[in-house]
């Protein structure tokens, strides 16, 4: 952005002479000065809120934190050693990446061919948009107390549609196998935002790629495959990271379904562990185990973004941004 | 690339504000390949009405549950057989609502104000200024971004609670002074848009940095302001983590929005000795549902642009 500022004007040797003069200069001193007093908010921040707020908790993770008398106790290694030997450590792990396997590739794909089909058909897409977007407006709390009754294995009305069609529904809130599905279901109503991001992707692919293809005998599959997809390699590849990233974080859902009060329906198959580390850090106060919990997780996600970023250059055709 | 709305194919909030728009940039001409087959365009529309119905079919069904008596509410019918419209002065009179929502609406009008102020302020310094380190800087903002919550939960209620505010509201918009990583993002891609010349005129006549950020940047950014204060309005009403972290515990009258369907739920629960009746469970969250909706009425194209962006920001 900036090289294109400086290019921009160099026209006449007036404007060329005083771009050579900024450049020897470097930078203003008030205007440095001022640029720091605009950003300083966010460096504030960031200083305490994040790097502060990030080294604090590593402090805390070698601790025994005592909320009531505000006294740390070293732990060593303790907090961290009781991550391996906690089996609900590994449960709720296991739990939220099965989650986050399940719900990715289908809320990519569903919103991907929401998106195709809104963008194919042109006139009255706008309507439709507007539709599918009501979910994402929809408050957490509101959707999840609609899908506890949409979802009961008795009387819901997702299990008496399923009835008329002969099949015999699960019960998605009991049956430790269909807890999962269960969110994704929610989740998938709300997939509203990916699809929008899809659809201004697909805009963006040059409609003269499909004509010559079709010119070629390419049919719609082959065009496919061989043109939006590639094209729009970019977007998909950021949607997958950060819906992964959201789903490793899952909570609302499974806290408002499953852990608003003690007892859970699917106490084993429901812990995720932004439950689990929720739990831990304010319903037991066990803060330095919490805090060590948080580490764990993020050097997941930075790994797991880091070998998506790997696989994703592979395969992400950047050219499409250029053009 | 900020300056064309790619989901519409319109000049960007940017190009609108300033009446400007660069040579070259406008889209392509955006003629589909080839007009489809009557069947192919049967199909399409079926697939859009059924997929429209499924997603409307929750929403329909909330209305009906709310005006049902409590017998009947999972009957699934559509139309309720017994219309008990009195649903509604019961949850009144049964929940604090209206402290829920007026606590929401001015928790979520300070979290959206403060945060569209502070990520302006930082965004124009990140836009206009040139200062060294700034590419490092603004690299740290994009990588904030991708920090995941959880981590920051703890230490931040502890920062919190050792400035005794747990409890209070401030800890529910108090980060926003500071700026949002998305916003400050989003509020510099639109800056740039804005010709350089606008400013180095501004500074010519004598106004100071100050003045060109009231002068120029606050008028002109009306649209951005209106993105980032619609998304952060919405992320604040629907925070229930926030909620709970920071308001649990305390009177059922100081909750938010979330906290408070969330405390309904459990009340009218029958395993919480509630007698089930979920009927005025759906009440509650028709009527908080419903600000959002009317958000959505007002804003649509705000929030599909500020969407978009998201995606363009990779």
């Amino acid at each position: 952005m900036t090289t294109a500022q400086v290019q921009g004007p160099a026209g006449t040797d007036a404007e060329r002479l005083k771009l050579l003069q900024r450049r020897a200069k470097r930078f203003n001193r008030r205007e440095a000065v001022a640029g720091f007093l605009f950003i300083s908010p966010w460096i504030v921040g960031f200083l305490v809120f994040t790097i502060g707020a990030m080294l604090y908790s590593l402090v805390i993770s070698f601790t025994h934190y005592n909320l009531a008398t505000g006294i740390m106790r070293p732990a060593g290694a303790s907090n961290y050693a009781n991550l391996l030997s906690d089996p609900d450590v590994a449960l709720s792990l296991g739990n939220t990446l099965f989650y986050a396997v399940l719900a990715v590739p289908l809320e990519i794909v569903f919103a991907l061919f929401l998106a195709m089909v809104l963008n194919r058909v042109g006139r009255g897409a706008g309507v439709f948009r507007t539709l599918f977007y009501l979910p994402k407006m929809t408050p957490a709390v509101a959707t999840a107390s609609v899908f506890l009754l949409l979802l009961n294995g008795n009387t819901g009305a997702i299990n008496t549609a399923l009835g008329f069609l002969g099949i015999q529904g699960p019960q998605w809130l009991i049956d430790p196998a269909w807890v999962k599905p269960s969110i994704v279901l929610m989740t998938l109503w709300g997939v509203s935002g990916t699809m929008v991001i899809f659809l201004a992707s697909l805009k963006n692919v040059p409609k003269d790629l499909y004509e010559v293809a079709e010119l070629d005998g390419a049919g719609p599959v082959r065009r496919f495959f061989s043109i939006t997809i590639p094209m729009i390699s970019p977007t998909i590849f950021f949607n997958v990271i950060v819906l992964t990233i959201a789903a490793l974080q899952v909570f609302d859902q499974a806290y408002l379904l499953f852990w608003r009060d003690q007892g859970s329906s699917a106490p084993e198959a429901s812990l995720f562990y932004g439950v689990y580390l929720f739990q831990e850090a304010f319903r037991t106060f066990n803060f330095g185990f919490a805090a060590a919990m948080a580490w764990l997780l993020f050097v997941i996600i930075l790994l797991i973004t880091l070998v998506q970023t790997r696989v994703g250059n592979r395969f992400v055709y950047y050219e499409a941004e250029n053009s | 690339m900020a300056l064309t709305d790619s989901s519409t194919g319109q000049p960007s909030l940017a190009a609108q504000a300033t009446g400007v728009e660069l040579a070259g940039t406008s889209p392509l001409k955006r003629r589909s390949v080839r007009p489809l087959p009557l069947i192919g365009k049967v199909v399409l529309w079926l697939i859009l009405i059924a997929f429209g119905l499924l997603f409307l079919y929750p929403f329909a069904w909330l209305l009906a549950a709310s005006l049902k008596p409590r017998g009947e509410v999972f009957d699934n019918a559509l139309i309720p057989h017994t219309l008990q419209p009195s649903n509604y002065a019961t949850v009144w009179d049964q929940l604090p609502l209206l402290s829920w929502l007026g606590n929401s609406l001015v928790i979520a009008v300070l979290a959206a104000g403060l945060v569209t102020l502070s990520s302006s302020l930082v965004a124009f310094g990140f836009a206009y200024f040139r200062f060294p380190g700034r590419k490092l800087l603004f690299g740290l903002v994009l990588a904030t971004m991708m920090l995941p919550g959880a981590v920051t939960l703890v230490p931040q209620y502890l920062i919190w609670k050792n400035l005794g505010l747990v409890g209070t509201w401030i800890p529910l918009f108090g980060m926003n002074l500071f700026g949002s990583a998305f916003y400050i993002f989003l509020q510099r891609q639109f800056l740039l848009g804005l010709p350089r010349e606008l400013f180095e005129a501004a500074r010519i006549d004598g106004a100071s940095y100050l003045g060109l950020f009231r002068r120029i940047v606050v008028p002109l950014s009306l649209p951005s302001f209106i993105i980032i204060f619609l998304f952060e309005f919405q992320a604040s009403w629907n925070n229930l983590q926030g909620a709970l972290v920071y308001l649990n515990g305390g009177s059922p009258s100081n909750f938010t929005v979330p906290l408070g369907i969330s405390y309904a739920m459990t009340t009218f629960s029958p395993t919480n000795g509630g007698h089930g009746d979920y009927q005025y469970v759906m009440v509650a969250s028709l009527l908080v549902t419903l600000p959002m909706l009317l958000l959505f009425a007002f804003g649509q194209r705000y929030f599909i642009e500020g969407i978009a962006t998201q995606g363009r920001k990779g």
